[in-house]
């Protein structure tokens, strides 16, 4: 298969817990799952899915109380969990540039943006201070910052919402990292901002090559910019797939209750059919699925069993037991 | 057509800005009527002045001029003790809910909290409507003797949502009130304004910056841009046909829930951003950024044209049509 070489980050068994074992929330659940080289991955879910918690243990940035207690992140052939801080530093930065909701947390407010940038540069590359301020200026045109060479002396809180998205992709991707990890990039923003982060980031992930790690709960976001979707529930995936197969022939039960409360393919204004409930609280989960309390399709078994994520069909994989049933019987 | 319940006629508010003698529009001119039963959206991005907008209706900030109307009433020039007693035919759910109940009542008492300020009922009375109104919007009415922070985000909104209607009110301004809320929960949210307002026949201003769900929901909407309402008329006219090049930028700019349908690359681009629109006057506010742009939108503001029975844009571009169109 050529699909191996092209696999940059992989992801097994991934188990994240806050807390101790008897009285701590499992909340990434033997999460599994590769990026490929210049393609998008979203990892879609509502809030309290995994969905970050999985993004910042991969990158090794929980804090505690969590903790990740099982599993393995291999990047290019090495275990990242396995690492050292000091190796897992120049991971990060380097290797994985991180993109995340809030750039005015991400930045120092008292520091010029241009030493911010030079600052990931000088550390991770034989790049000068005064070549790592050159490269800034650089970088912040490349992400479209106009007159970068005059804005690299100005302070965080003189840029808009999205021009500090920008800075924080300039930073993100200085060292031309083989993946980005982008955690809810837009959510921030207004509409027609989004729309220009969201295309920095294509354009930018193209000519670089690199993975894109996309982490959103925004279902038109995924329709635009993934190439995969991956749908997170209660620390769990659900359901994977390619994203016209997700958007167009969705097999778990709450794929399709999500894809039904927005506008796209559904366009029914009329059938507005909300989830009943609200996802389980992960310190006392339901036995069985965990979606089986609001599952329109729910039947005994599913309060009963724990389904695995399964083959559906090719490159399409569901954790359904009735959908599992469905595929057996053809 | 129905009656129409509240009608808000040139609303204008200032604030001072930066520089000796500067002030900033929050709200420009702004006119817009709401019959029974009707929900109108209110949208635009932030800064736009949508939120000040519905606290210039509610009289929560002071507008420099214009009036709204009540029924007929004048809200805005009435005494005080006339206002009080308006307020209760017109009231507001936020977006935080949790911030917006008082951390240190019950449920059950958070939301009778309006009837005993206006002085009605009586504590056993008031608690009764609590519970009743605590199971109309999918509570249990034991739910009355718990806090706030014991509950999730939905369900707050739910809470201030029987706040909202505890005084029986006509028209209910949502400002922002599902934005925070997972799609999910979003959408049981919506499903229960939707319903309160068939059992009651509510009229509803439902502001909001996320086109796609106004959309859904509302009868009519009103595009808002640094201040000013731009582009107004039926749902459907405003998004199939919009008549303002920032209404159709917006547009272009929602990423559609459908792969087939939108793409990255198809998503709409507009140049600049409204911070750093904000400049000189004089002109069109969305000269600097419009695609369209001719000599006369610098020159003077394009006043809200008449494009059919209802839709309206403040756009020049329009005005060459209907001198084309009709003489």
């Amino acid at each position: 298969m050529t699909d191996g070489s092209d696999i940059t980050l992989e992801v097994k068994n991934l188990t994240t817990r806050f807390g101790s074992a008897k009285t701590g929330v499992t909340v990434v659940d033997g999460v599994s799952f590769s990026l490929k080289r210049g393609r998008t991955t979203a990892l879609v879910g509502e809030s309290g899915c995994g969905k970050s918690a999985t993004a910042l243990s991969v990158m090794q940035l929980l804090e505690p109380p969590g903790e990740v207690i099982a599993g393995e992140v291999r990047l290019g052939g090495v275990d990242l969990m396995r690492l050292g801080d000091a190796e897992m530093a120049e991971v990060r930065g380097r290797r994985i540039g991180m993109v995340f909701q809030d750039p005015m947390t991400s930045l120092n407010p008292l520091l010029p943006i241009g030493d911010q940038i030079a600052e990931t540069l000088t550390a991770h590359t034989d790049l000068s201070r005064h070549e790592a301020k050159q490269r800034a200026v650089d970088l912040l045109t490349r992400v479209g910052v106009a007159d970068a060479g005059r804005r690299v002396h100005d302070y965080p809180h003189h840029f808009s919402g999205g021009m500090r998205q920008r800075v924080l992709i300039a930073a993100a991707i200085s060292c031309s990292p083989e993946i980005i990890i982008a955690d809810e990039p837009t959510t921030a923003l207004d509409v027609t901002v989004q729309a220009k982060i969201l295309r920095l980031l294509y354009d930018l992930q193209q000519a670089m090559h690199a993975s894109l790690l996309l982490i959103t709960h925004d279902l038109g976001v995924v329709a635009a910019m993934a190439d995969e979707v991956i749908v997170m529930y209660a620390g769990r995936i659900v359901e994977r797939a390619d994203v016209d197969t997700l958007f167009h022939r969705p097999r778990h039960p709450y794929t399709k209750a999500l894809l039904a409360c927005v506008e796209g393919i559904s366009d029914r204004a009329a059938a507005l059919e909300p989830i009943q409930g609200m996802a389980p609280d992960l310190k006392d989960p339901p036995p069985g699925c965990r979606f089986a309390p609001r599952c329109p399709s729910v039947r005994d078994v599913c309060r009963r069993q724990d389904p695995r994520l399964a083959p559906y069909s090719a490159r399409h994989d569901v954790a359904c037991l009735l959908v599992g049933e469905e595929a057996a019987n053809g | 057509m129905a009656e129409t319940l509240l009608e808000v006629a040139h609303l204008i508010k200032a604030y001072p800005a930066r520089g000796k003698g500067q002030k900033v529009q929050a709200v420009a001119d702004a006119s817009l009527t709401l019959a029974r039963g009707e929900t109108l959206g209110l949208v635009g991005e932030s800064g736009c002045g949508k939120s000040t907008l519905s606290r210039l209706i509610l009289s929560l900030v002071a507008a420099d001029q214009g009036a709204v109307r009540i029924a007929g009433a004048d809200f805005l020039g009435a005494s005080r003790e006339e206002q009080r007693l308006m307020r209760r035919r017109i009231q507001i759910v936020f977006q935080d809910a949790l911030s917006s109940l008082n951390p240190r009542m019950t449920v059950g008492v958070n939301i009778a909290e309006p009837m005993r300020l206006q002085g009605l009922g009586t504590q056993a009375s008031r608690r009764q409507e609590a519970r009743q109104l605590l199971a109309l919007v999918g509570l249990r009415a034991e739910d009355e003797d718990r806090y706030p922070h014991e509950f999730s985000g939905g369900q707050c909104q739910r809470i201030a949502i029987a706040r909202a209607l505890v005084l029986k009110p006509d028209i209910v301004i949502f400002d922002e009130a599902v934005s925070a809320l997972d799609v999910s929960i979003r959408a049981q949210i919506l499903r229960l304004i939707l319903d309160l307002q068939q059992k009651f026949g509510l009229s509803y201003i439902f502001i909001s910056h996320d086109l796609s769900v106004v959309k859904r929901i509302c009868d009519r909407i009103a595009v808002m841009y640094l201040g000013r309402i731009v582009e107004i008329g039926s749902s459907d006219a405003v998004c199939g046909s919009p008549r303002h090049p920032y209404t159709e930028a917006l547009l272009r700019a929602i990423p559609i829930a459908d792969p087939r349908r939108m793409r990255v690359e198809n998503l709409g681009l507009i140049e600049g951003d409204t911070v750093a629109a904000a400049g000189p006057s004089g002109g069109c506010a969305f000269e600097p950024r419009c695609p369209h742009r001719f000599a006369r939108c610098g020159l003077s503001v394009p006043p809200l044209f008449d494009i059919a029975a209802g839709h309206r844009a403040a756009c020049f571009l329009n005005e060459t049509d209907r001198q084309q169109g009709d003489p």
